[in-house]
This record gives structure tokens, C-alpha cells and sequence, in this order.
């Protein structure tokens, strides 16, 4: 069953043609990774799934992209609530200037959930879920810039699975931590598949070999080649995959 | 070459740093100087004793009672601790009616003579005379003279530099001025300065920023008396009608004018501080499904606090400090406001408008420098205010 259908989609910023023509499928509870050089556009991909180019002016769509079956550009749709439901880790760490708990709280809260032994109860288990529960538990008062690189981010993971998202989109998640963080991260979205629909935009194909189910690979704003990761590692179809996944350019 | 010049550059950043630092010390050194001056100065005006009838037993009597009894507003001793005794107040003029110009003598030689007369033959005399002439005089009592107490410039409500015999400087009318006018404009331009600021930082498409932001920086350049001309020509009739006062010329009406002054100043700062809200926080938010309103006032306020709070800071200064504007509407009454629709005078607008006639040296002028300290220490207190609060705020970055 498919999660995601992106049908025909192209992207302009101004008069730039960022994306052509691009049709994929992202099948539920699995992890898809796009992979491409800089520039390629397949973060501009990643961030028409909750809307995030809307904020940028000037830009302009065509084609279709439906999430559930639903037209998530459609007249009738509530963008808060596409948003709420389909979830965003940014590349850097970006927690708020607040304390750890009211950084996981806050999807709540903007949500309008205002039963405080749910929002304690949900904090707790999305902070156990990013695997940083042990690390914060003694300090959720603290404010959240206290904590490393690494902490951060998990935080921000655990900030986007509070509201419990069903999608939830990865921009370069690790591209600014150390090995160790990397791999904790890592961790946390094997441990997702199965649950959520996670996409995830990564530098780094070792990172997609070893987290994803699926792999879309991208270069100068068209999709390439997709399908199983295996499949696109060991034996992919198009030259150009094999000529980026070996480092012959990129 | 290049030692000599990296030793040369290094000694001219020294001396130049050093001095300037050294100047404006000094600069503060001769302002505390000047208004600790101040409680030198007697009470009754220099040169100059109260002479009382000996058989009066008044001990001493406050700047504010001398006024008073100069004034007949105190009739009689009682009312200021004496006998019951009607007042009979004696200046040195009142010597060319009692007596001829023979009977004082061509220089005045016989004057302390007659004073002591007028002196001895009524109790309740309080004569306000020159001290050489009576020092002498049998049957005088002057009034043992003290210099100008602390509590009655801090605490006094009254302010009369220029009242003989004797100065009141009592400061509580000139500082509650201040406060109260610089309160009001913050009330008034705090909305309004945060409501453009979340405007032009977060709402306003980048063509109306680009034009809105210039001309908001171009209102900070225009000279102050240009915005009091303005209060003058158009708030002060504007609030007499609305509110029926008998004088525009209020509170209020210099509120409102250092409010308009104090906005460019405070938008300006509020809004680069929003400004420099990381994009990536911004979308954060708007990626868990709050709305552009929750993620301003949960995300980017919160983050450019610090910078708010400097711009807010920064206008108060402004309000606190400003002079020109404030002299012309505020119709320079100083008196304790009952009401922010009354006239009243701030510190500033005191300095400005009574040091060309307060002789230099003087106690008048040295009460002039003592307003420029408590000027100088309300600044001081409200930044350390703000460098605490945000010291104290701990989700900084």
C-alpha cells in the first residue's frame, strides 16, 4: 500500500526548473532514501510532503502529490494539519529557545492539547522513542542549548514523534554530527520502519544502504532510478547510479 | 617597518582609549561635585540671616515653613511650633517706609541700628535681613542658619528654586514627572512598537518592508523639536478638545510625543532582532502544525527576546532622556501630577529650561547638576534592570 504518490511533479523556483517530471510512490511503514549530489533537488522533493516550499515565494507547482490518497495541494486541505501529521527533522539541530520538555510539549500544545499528564506522558515516550530519556530525564527544566549536537537532534526527533506523526521527512539528519550521534540516529529510524513512513534525504550512501527499504536516486532535478536498495547498490540500471554510488562523480 | 607601525598603531589605540575613558569619568566626577555642592549651601539664601526677637523661642525652621511664613501662608508662631504669636515678616525693604533717609544715613550706617529697633519692639518679627548688619545688633536673635538637608531634596515635594529668602528643591515633583511621562509613552509605543514589528519582520511581503523600513529609520533622524512643534501644532489642542482640559498642554501630550519618538528606535531594533530568527526554527515549528501566529509568539518572540527588550530599552532611554519635545507640550508645571492630563515637567526639561537663569555656582545651579545625577542614575538603574533580566534568561543561546 502506498503512502505517498507523487504523480508528474514539477517545481519551479521563479523561472528555475528545480524538479522534472517526477513520479514515485512511497509504500507505508517503510524507509526510502534520496540520494544525489548537491543541488539535485531531492530536498525540494522531500519538503513538498508537508508544504515547506509554500513559505518560500515565488515557487510553483505542478502535477500531484497525494498523501493517503488525498491531494495534499488541494483547495480544501488544512495545512496545519497536514503539517501536524506529516513530521520534519531539519538538517542542523534546531531545538527552540526552550526548556527540553517545552520543546517536546510544543507540537502538543500547538495542537491544542492541554491535559498535562498526557503532554508529560507523551514527552516521556517520545524522548524514550529518540533514545534520549536516560540522557534528559534529571534535566527537562534545563534549557535545551545545554545539550550536544547529537542530544539536540534526538531532541529534535523526539519533538517531531511527540504529535505522532504518520510521514515523517529527514533532511540530511546526520549530516552535521559526529559517527557516534550518526549512528545512534540510525538506530532510531530502523526502529521506526515498521511504524512510520519515514523519507529521508541523506549525503551519505552508506546511511541509505544501511536504513532504507527503498532508494530514489537524483541528480539535476530528475529522478534517476528507484527502487529497492539492494537492488540500486548491487545492480542498478541506469549508468549514471552506478557511476555515483562507485564515487565516479558527485 | 612593520614592528614600528604595529607599535605605533598599538600606542595610539592605548592613549586614545585611555584618554576618553579618563574624560568622560571626569565628565561624571565633576557632575557629582557640582550637585554634592548643593547640601553646602544654607538654607536662607547666602549672605543673608533670619533675625528673630529674642524672647521667640522658634529654634529652627524648614526651608518650606520660611516659605511659608514669607509667603503668609503661616500667620502665626504656633503653627510652626512657637508661641501664640501673630508673624510679622520684615524685609529690608520695608526699612525706607519706617524710616527716613537721614535716620538710616546716607550709607545705610545706621540701618543695622534700626533693624535691631523694629526687631525689639515686636515678638513676632521675623526679619529677612543682610547678616553683616545685625551680627552685632544687641537684643537680635538670628536664626542659627543649617545648610540644605538630604531628605528634603529627595523627599521634598516642592520645587521653588528661585523663592527668598529661601530655595525649596525638593525633586519629587521633577522625577514623578519623568517617570510618569516616560511610563505612558512606553504604554503607548510598546503595542504599537511590537505590533510593527512582527509586521514588517514576519508578515509584510519583502516589497512593503523595503519601502516601510527606510522611512521607519528615516522618522529616528528627524530632530526632536520638530516632533514637539508637531505636539504643539496637533496633539496638545487635540487632546484639550477631546478630554475638555483647560490646557492641552499635559502629560499626556508629551507621552505621546516621546511615544512617536521612541517607535523608529524600538521597531527598528525589535525587528532585526526577529529578523535574525533562524528560518530553521521558524519552519520547525510550522512543521509540527502550529500556525504562523503560535510560531510567532512561541518561537520567534521568545528567541529575540533579548533584542526586544534592548529596543525597548533603547526607547525608554529616549523617552527618559529627551528634552526639546517634552519642554514644549508638556506645559512645565512643577508640580506633583495628580493625573497624566495635568501639566507637569520632566528633568530634563528643568536642566534645560532653568540653567540660563540659575547664576553659575549657585545653589540653583548646583541643584541643576543634582538632576542631572538622578537623571544619570535612573538610566543607570533601568539598564542594569535589563542587563539582568537578560543575564537571567537562561534559554538563550
Amino acid at each position: 500500500m502506498n503512502k505517498i504518490e507523487a504523480k508528474n511533479v514539477d517545481f519551479y523556483y521563479g523561472s528555475f526548473h528545480a524538479l522534472k517530471h517526477i513520479s514515485l510512490d512511497i509504500p507505508q511503514n517503510e524507509v526510502v532514501a534520496f540520494i544525489g549530489p548537491s543541488g539535485c533537488g531531492k530536498s525540494t522533493f522531500l519538503r513538498l510532503f508537508n508544504r515547506m516550499n509554500d513559505l518560500i515565494p515565488g515557487t510553483r507547482l505542478t502535477g500531484q502529490i497525494s498523501i493517503d490518497g488525498t491531494d495534499i495541494y488541494g483547495r480544501s486541505v488544512d495545512v496545519d494539519l497536514l503539517r501536524r501529521d506529516v513530521g520534519m527533522v531539519f538538517q542542523r539541530p534546531n531545538p527552540f529557545p526552550k526548556s527540553i520538555f517545552e520543546n517536546v510539549a510544543y507540537g502538543l500544545r500547538v495542537n491544542g492539547v492541554k491535559d498535562r499528564a498526557f503532554i508529560a506522558q507523551r514527552v516521556e515516550e517520545a524522548l524514550k522513542g529518540a533514545a534520549l530519556w536516560d540522557e534528559v530525564k534529571d534535566k527537562l527544566k534545563e534549557s535545551a542549548y545545554a545539550l550536544s549536537g547529537g542530544q539536540q537532534q534526538r531532541l529534535c526527533i523526539a519533538r517531531a514523534m511527540a504529535v505522532e506523526p504518520s510521514v515523517l521527512l529527514m533532511d540530511e539528519p546526520a549530516s552535521a554530527l559526529d559517527p557516534i550521534s550518526t549512528a545512534k540516529i540510525e538506530e532510531l529510524i530502523c526502529d521506526l520502519s515498521g511504524r512510520t513512513t519515514v523519507v529521508i534525504v541523506t549525503h551519505s550512501m552508506q546511511q541509505a544502504a544501511r536504513v532504507s527499504n527503498k532508494t530514489a536516486f537524483f541528480y539535476l532535478g530528475e529522478m534517476v532510478e528507484y527502487g529497492e536498495t539492494k537492488k540500486i547498490f548491487t545492480n542498478p540500471d541506469q549508468e549514471a547510479t552506478q557511476n555515483y554510488i562507485t564515487g565516479r562523480f558527485g | 617597518m612593520k614592528k614600528w607601525i604595529d607599535r605605533i598603531a598599538r600606542w595610539v589605540f592605548t592613549v586614545s582609549g585611555f584618554t576618553t575613558s579618563v574624560v568622560i569619568l571626569l565628565i561624571i566626577g565633576f557632575l557629582f561635585t557640582e550637585a554634592a555642592g548643593l547640601f553646602r549651601n544654607p538654607i536662607v539664601e547666602e549672605g543673608y540671616v533670619l533675625a528673630l526677637n529674642p524672647k521667640n523661642p522658634v529654634k529652627e525652621l524648614s526651608a518650606e515653613q520660611i516659605k511659608q511664613l514669607f509667603d503668609e501662608d503661616i500667620t502665626n508662631w504656633k503653627e510652626v511650633g512657637g508661641p501664640d504669636l501673630p508673624v510679622r515678616v520684615f524685609r529690608l525693604e520695608d526699612l525706607d517706609q519706617l524710616y527716613t533717609e537721614e535716620q538710616l544715613g546716607a550709607e545705610y550706617e545706621f540701618a543695622g541700628a534700626k533693624i535691631a529697633e523694629q526687631v525689639q519692639q515686636s515678638p513676632g518679627i521675623v526679619a529677612f535681613v543682610p547678616d553683616v548688619l545685625v551680627q552685632e545688633a544687641p537684643g537680635v536673635r538670628c536664626l542659627p542658619d543649617r545648610t540644605i538637608p538630604l531628605k528634603d531634596v529627595l523627599l521634598g515635594a516642592e520645587w521653588y528654586p528661585t523663592a527668598t529668602p529661601s530655595p525649596i528643591f525638593g525633586i519629587l515633583p521633577l522625577v514623578s514627572g519623568t517617570i510618569w511621562v516616560s511610563f505612558f509613552a512606553i504604554l503607548i509605543a510598546l503595542p504599537f512598537g511590537l505590533a510593527v514589528s512582527i509586521y514588517l519582520a514576519e508578515i509584510a511581503p519583502e516589497k512593503v518592508h523595503k519601502l516601510f523600513k527606510p522611512v521607519i529609520e528615516l522618522l529616528g533622524g528627524i530632530p526632536s523639536v520638530v516632533y514637539g512643534f508637531f505636539g504643539l501644532a496637533v496633539i496638545v489642542p487635540l487632546l484639550q478638545q477631546t478630554f475638555g482640559l483647560p490646557v492641552g498642554e499635559s502629560g499626556l501630550a508629551g507621552s505621546i510625543v516621546l511615544a512617536i519618538m521612541a517607535l523608529p528606535t524600538i521597531i527598528t531594533v525589535a525587528e532585526d532582532a526577529m529578523r535574525n530568527c533562524p528560518r530553521t526554527m521558524r519552519e520547525a515549528s510550522l512543521a509540527l502544525g502550529a500556525t504562523r501566529w503560535q510560531t510567532i509568539y512561541k518561537v520567534v518572540i521568545p528567541f529575540s527576546i533579548t533584542g526586544i527588550t534592548s529596543g525597548v530599552v533603547l526607547g525608554i532611554g529616549r523617552a527618559i532622556g529627551e528634552t526639546m519635545a517634552v519642554l514644549m507640550v508638556t506645559g512645565n508645571a512643577a508640580i506633583l501630577p495628580s493625573s497624566i492630563l495635568e501639566p507637569l515637567r520632566t528633568i530634563p526639561a528643568t536642566i534645560a529650561a532653568e540653567l540660563g537663569e540659575a547664576p553659575a555656582g549657585g545653589a540653583h545651579y548646583q541643584a541643576l547638576f543634582l538632576l542631572g545625577v538622578i537623571l544619570f542614575f535612573i538610566t543607570l538603574f533601568i539598564n542594569s534592570c535589563v542587563e539582568f533580566v537578560s543575564a537571567r534568561n537562561k534559554f538563550k543561546r
